[in-house]
């Protein structure tokens, strides 16, 4: 079973986010499992959602508490929620943001990961130009989906055409692209120079 | 056909699958996502014949309900909580009236305080309202209830609730196979009322009857449950037969073979259970699980045949009986009178507490080592607990005791679980 969560603001499609990721795996052939964390959504609010994906049927319902990976739409939020609360080590940690990781402050607590686990990605500046609003949701899933190699980028499109339609769906297919050749692109440069981010 | 969606939208589209005829509406969460998911198909022509009624309150949901059923439309509605409190008085009209509504009750706490997560109390406290009350462990369950409920109800003349827990259900998106529409047409047939309020033969319902039949009247709807009993699983072995799945039926058993603890629950926590007990078998401990998809009518011999021959019982319910101890655990006790069986009572998951694996592995471990039976407060924090009792020992005018619990233990912006 892999975990997935994702912080956010209410607002920017964090429960959509995960929903599309249950979405993707589904569409790949696997259980997939995603729920909100039951608050009071308020825009500006802090938001959580998490997604379970396995190869058979997923049961199990408590929250993610230790996470394989996770997506931070706001960098905000590092300040303000235990985000890494239970991630676990060498974990997956793609965050919405122009900075890098040491500008974040996190250079020491991602001192010893490996490099092509972690990125940084404009997915709010993806969203303002493919999609015309400061949604980071779906650039990230893409930015996720090239960062883990756990969901291709068709079954993103996929999710997308689910949720989305017409100038909108189309919009953040582009944008999805655009996140998933960035990131892929960091990765491999990563995977080349084992340097620290 | 399968499809990835969320458990709402599963439960609108299984609720247009049996062609209902009047839906009322009122929104609370967590059951909106329902009602809105029917209100789009009716908007869009995709379940036709249909009437979808925005009502003003429950109370109004119920009556209008009750009206419509009465006139010999199949009917539907949602709630949960509050909203199902709000429409009690009518609630118990309509079993009494023998009307066969199907509602959906997305499981949720009730105030005060308020809190809008999900636990059991709601459905619970309707516990004696004459309803049919049908617990769904996961989406597909749900969906699949609901296509039963209206046979159910139907052949017997009784009102069914379809319990779903809020948020965990109703919120998640999961696999689901959508039955197709000839699929359902096949297993329900249209509406014979039983009654009906037709101006060709008129008829009156719901006239004062005195002593001299009233018993007999609440007797009836007493033989009616206990036919329930007989027919539930008569219609999940018939919805196996034709959608090729098991679905409903009274309760059922999950590694029970040899067990000695056979941990009982009902809804969507089945789920983690089963988890940690395939954890526990596999390092050798002999424990099991039933799952109790009827609580009413409460299937006294099914469970008492699956229990009979271990040494401990746990209830674990989303539930609390104030002032005495667990709603399904004195059920689950009754079914297992005179057996020399210890019953733990565990309350657990109140008000959205999330139920873990690892709370959950450390309580089936302990409860085997103690001797008495028990009750338990899961994940309980005391410290709070006890520091208010304190005040309330030390100060007269110690305040509202809520506010101040959550004075007590800070902010929880920051907390995942």
């Amino acid at each position: 079973m892999f975990e997935v969560r994702i912080h956010g603001r209410g607002g920017q499609g964090v429960v959509t986010a995960a929903e599309m990721l249950s979405i993707a795996a589904f569409e790949e052939g696997r259980h997939a499992q995603a729920f909100p964390s039951f608050g009071s959504e308020r825009t500006g609010a802090p938001v959580v959602a998490f997604c379970r994906m396995a190869d058979k049927e997923i049961r199990l319902r408590e929250p993610i508490m230790m996470p394989d990976a996770l997506i931070i739409q706001d960098p905000t939020l590092l300040f303000q929620v235990d985000v890494f609360s239970g991630l676990k080590k060498d974990g997956f940690i793609l965050i919405n943001t122009k900075s890098t990781f040491a500008e974040l402050g996190l250079s020491d607590f991602v001192r010893d990961w490996p490099a092509e686990r972690l990125c940084t990605l404009a997915a709010t500046d993806l969203g303002l130009k493919h999609v015309g609003r400061p949604m980071p949701n779906v650039p990230l899933l893409a930015g996720f989906a090239a960062l883990s190699g756990l969901i291709q980028l068709e079954s993103v499109f996929k999710a997308i055409n689910a949720k989305f339609s017409g100038k909108v769906a189309k919009g953040n297919i582009a944008g999805a692209s655009e996140a998933f050749e960035f990131v892929r692109a960091r990765i491999e440069n990563a995977r080349k120079e084992p340097a620290h981010a | 056909m399968l499809k990835q969606t969320e458990g709402s939208h599963a439960v609108a589209e299984a609720v247009a699958l049996c062609r209902p005829e009047v839906i009322c509406a009122y929104p609370i969460s967590p059951q909106t996502h329902i009602v809105e998911g029917i209100g789009e198909m009716v908007k869009s022509g995709e379940l036709a014949d249909c009437e979808f009624l925005n009502v003003e309150s429950e109370f109004a949901a119920m009556s209008v309900a009750i009206g419509s059923s009465a006139a010999g439309a199949r009917t539907y509605t949602a709630t949960a909580s509050q909203g199902l409190l709000f429409m009690v008085e009518a609630v118990f009209n309509a079993s009494g009236l023998g009307l066969p509504i199907v509602m959906t009750v997305a499981n949720r706490a009730i105030g005060a305080p308020i809190n809008i997560w999900n636990d059991h109390s709601d459905s619970l406290s309707q516990r004696d309202c004459g309803w049919i009350q049908l617990f769904a462990e996961t989406n597909q369950e749900a969906l699949d209830l609901h296509i039963q409920a209206f046979k159910l109800a139907e052949e017997l003349s009784l009102p069914v609730m379809v319990c779903m827990d809020g948020f965990i259900l109703t919120h998640a998106y999961e696999r689901v196979d959508m039955p197709t529409q000839e699929q359902v047409d096949a297993f329900l047939p249209p509406y014979e009322p039983r009654q009906v309020l037709d101006p060709a033969e008129p008829v009156s319902i719901g006239a004062m009857v005195g002593p001299e039949a009233f018993m007999e009247v609440r007797y009836l709807a007493h033989a009616k449950q206990m036919q329930a009993l007989e027919l539930i699983p008569q219609l999940s072995a018939e919805f196996k037969t034709m959608f090729g799945r098991d679905s409903g039926g009274l309760t059922r058993s999950y590694r029970t073979e040899g067990a000695e603890t056979i941990v009982v629950a009902m809804g969507s926590i089945l789920g983690t259970i089963k988890d940690v007990v395939d954890e526990m078998r596999d390092a050798g401990e002999k424990i099991g699980v039933l799952g109790i998809t009827s609580f009413r009518p409460f299937p006294l011999e099914s469970v008492r045949a699956a229990l009979k021959d271990v040494k401990r019982v746990v209830v674990l319910e989303k539930s609390l009986a104030v002032g005495i101890s667990g709603i399904l655990a004195s059920d689950v006790r009754k079914a297992l009178r005179k057996l020399p069986i210890d019953v733990f009572t565990v309350i657990a998951g109140l008000g959205g507490r999330a139920i873990t694996k690892k709370s959950l592995h450390a309580l089936f471990l302990k409860l085997p080592l103690e001797t008495e039976e028990s009750l338990t407060f899961l994940d309980l924090d005391w410290g709070v607990v006890n520091r208010q009792l304190e005040r309330e020992r030390q100060t007269r005018r110690s305040g509202p005791a809520a506010e101040n619990m959550l004075r007590d233990i800070g902010t929880v912006a920051s907390k995942i679980a």
